[in-house]
């Protein structure tokens, strides 16, 4: 599997209530928890990717825990169904579970698009 | 699977701790294998897992893990509280909770599956050595995959898991009742295919009382109960009331009698009841019922043995108030604590809910001696059918534990004078039946008592008259003229009757005796005068035969001397 870069990320900032005013140049950091290399998995995994890629080129950084292999993670961040894709950055923190397959809803749940009309 | 595991002989088996379940499936739940629990809302699902687990902790050394799917643990912990199972004692490393609710902001697209909960679950139950698993509520987990071969594949899955890890599992599912039983219309029937045990817990209203049933529906490679068994969800849980089953020993008998209270009864029985024995009193209303247990209980307390007083018809200080008034006083003894009164009318349920309430105050006092005035009243509310069980059940636990049982049953003096108890079919379990009637005679009503059956002992077959008076309770004889039985003050008016006789007969033999002493006397004195005149007689004959012979001597010699004197003859001499 092609992955990038693995960044250590700041899990255990305080959550912001307010919403900070999204800049057009922050960074987007990604968790994405997998089981092994599931049907599921692997397709959240691609769909994360080919997301990233278009809506944000170069400034995206995408980690994935495998829960098999780190189960100790996946009980502290209470991931009881996979793949859960975690936004760490900006905050607030951000949970989307499933195969991210309908991409419009996870761009609008990234908060990657404004609301269309 | 494994060789060796097939060739198992028997079925191993996790024992569940609850009260009747383990009898009814033959040892508890199959071990290393899943359990399907299904019930309807508030059937008590969680209850009955929650329970499975805190008894493998606490009783049978197996950790185990409570994963939450519906409620959060809190709630469950802080509902749990209201059972005395003192949770907070059981150690985190013994019985670890999980909240596994999905969050309800929860964005989902797409498929997903739960090997995120296993590879924790896999982590945490390694770590603390888990025996036992409960998935709660697992339906609302599987109701947010997208179809339904998601859902079976992801069930699939956990089976998979939990049998791999061999974690002996209960899973519960929401389920109606009715629907329970057609398993082709579940959501997840494919589950109870799947599963090798599945119960069926039921809550269902009959005649306005809640009446709860479990049923197990099957257990793959063992025998179980296939019947629908009551249970009640006390202050210890789960209770579920079991018939006596197979393999069962029969609860040890005896030869000690214990009194009735009242000494005539001891011997119209033969020396009184049995210990451990069912004794049933019947009888209409006010016929005594209930004083002739309250003696029962007076003489049990006397002798210093436990005793419990269940009264559903009255207040227990009524009660007491009204026995004191025919002699039989409760109140000391309540005082120092052998007795413990109970007024049954607080207990509110079915017939199931108050056996339970009363076998748990009955362990609670250990009570050796039970009173249950009336037992009738059990099978007032609710199902007829459960009442009759209750009955039944009632006096195998009171022959298990030894308890020297007396309930008192109303015969509805309406439904006609039959003596038989219709309801509750105890009559045919007790071991002795009083039976209590009035004969109305004379214009009274007096109370009539008789042993109708007494297993095991010669009894009386005589009916007795009860006496109830402020000294106590008596039983008098009774009288039978002409085929009639008399009783009351017509048994008085014929007792004093032969009193009066008896007193004229005596007086004639004292007269009697004098007269012949007085004959007697006076034929002794005439006896007396014979005798005298017998020795004149006697002493009269003798002087004759002396006068005589002189006599006749004088006139041999006067002949003599008379020749001699005429000179005519010589004198003879000798």
């Amino acid at each position: 599997m092609a992955v990038s870069a693995c960044v250590s990320c700041a899990a255990a900032t305080p959550l912001n209530i307010n919403e900070p005013r999204m800049t057009r140049r922050s960074t987007f950091k990604f968790r994405l928890y997998v089981a092994d290399d599931t049907m599921n998995s692997a397709q959240a995994t691609a769909n994360l990717q080919a997301l990233c890629k278009t809506h944000l080129p170069g400034r995206h950084e995408i980690e994935i825990v495998d829960v098999f292999k780190d189960p100790q993670r996946a009980i502290l961040e209470g991931i009881r169904m996979t793949p859960t894709l975690l936004r760490l950055a900006p905050l607030p923190i951000r949970r989307i579970v499933g195969t991210l397959v309908d991409t419009q809803r996870v761009l609008e749940t990234l908060g990657l698009v404004t609301n269309v009309l | 699977m494994k060789l060796d595991h097939l060739s198992s002989p028997a079925l191993r088996k996790a024992p569940s701790g609850i009260t009747g379940f383990d009898e009814i499936t033959g040892g508890g739940l199959p071990r290393g294998r899943t359990t399907l629990l299904l019930g309807g809302p508030g059937s008590g699902k969680t209850i009955f897992a929650l329970q499975y687990l805190i008894n493998g902790a606490r009783v049978y050394g197996e950790p185990g893990i409570f994963v939450a799917f519906e409620e959060t643990s809190q709630r469950i912990l802080a509902n749990a509280a209201s059972f005395d199972w003192k949770l907070d004692q059981l150690r985190k490393k013994k019985l670890l909770f999980i909240d596994a609710q999905p969050s309800y902001d929860l964005v989902q697209t797409g498929d997903f599956d739960l090997c995120g909960m296993l590879a924790g679950l896999g982590l945490q139950a390694a770590q603390m050595k888990a025996r036992r698993i409960v998935f709660d509520a697992l339906d609302i987990l599987l109701a947010l995959l997208p179809d339904l071969s998601a859902r079976r594949r992801e069930i699939y899955r956990l089976h998979e898991w939990l049998v791999s890890r061999g974690l002996t599992s209960i899973v519960t599912l929401k389920a109606r009742a009715d629907e329970a039983n057609s398993i082709t219309q579940q959501p997840y029937g494919f589950m109870q295919f799947m599963v090798d045990c599945s119960v069926i817990l039921n809550h269902s209203l009959i005649a306005g009382v809640s009446q709860r049933d479990m049923r197990v529906q099957k257990y793959r490679g063992s025998s179980f109960d296939e019947n629908e068994s009551p249970f009640v969800i006390g202050d210890a849980g789960f209770d579920v009331a079991i018939v006596r089953t197979l393999g069962r020993d029969d609860a040890k008998v005896t030869n000690e009698r214990v009194t009735s209270g009242i000494k005539r009864l001891d011997t119209m029985l033969g020396g009184g009841y049995y210990r451990a024995a069912c004794v049933l009193i019947t009888g209409f209303p006010g016929t005594a019922k209930t004083t002739l247990s309250g003696a029962f209980a007076q003489a049990a307390c006397g002798r210093g043995e436990r005793t419990l007083f269940v009264s559903f018809d009255s207040d227990g200080t009524e009660v007491i108030r009204n026995l004191a008034s025919v002699g039989i006083r409760l109140g000391r003894y309540l005082k120092s604590g052998v007795l413990r009164m109970v007024s049954a009318r607080t207990i509110v349920g079915s017939a199931e809910t108050s056996l339970v309430r009363i076998k748990a105050i009955a362990a609670e006092h250990k009570a050796r001696c039970l009173v249950i005035d009336p037992v009738s009243a059990l099978a007032n509310s609710g199902s007829q059918l459960a009442a009759h069980g209750v009955g039944q059940r009632l006096i195998d636990w009171s022959k298990a534990d030894r308890i020297t049982l007396v309930c008192t049953s109303l015969l509805n003096e309406i439904a006609g004078k039959s003596e038989t108890d219709s309801t509750l079919h105890i009559s045919t379990l007790a071991d002795t039946w009083i039976h209590l009637s009035y004969v109305v005679q004379a214009g009274e009503r007096n109370r009539g008592m008789s042993i109708i059956k007494s297993r095991g002992t010669a009894h009386s077959n005589q009916v007795r008259e009860l006496i109830l008076s402020n000294s106590g309770v008596t039983l008098a004889d009774i009288f039978t003229a002409g085929g009639e039985v008399l009783m009351g003050t017509m048994r008085w008016q014929k007792e004093s009757a032969e009193r009066v006789e008896d007193e004229v007969a005596e007086v004639a033999g004292r007269l009697k005796l004098v007269t012949l002493d007085a004959e007697q006397a006076e034929l002794e004195v005439r006896l007396k005068a014979v005798q005298t005149e017998l020795v004149a007689k006697q002493v009269e004959k003798t002087l004759l035969a002396r006068t005589t012979a002189s006599r006749k001597a004088v006139i041999l010699h006067g002949s003599e001397r008379m020749r001699e004197l005429r000179g005519g003859d010589a004198p003879k001499h000798k």
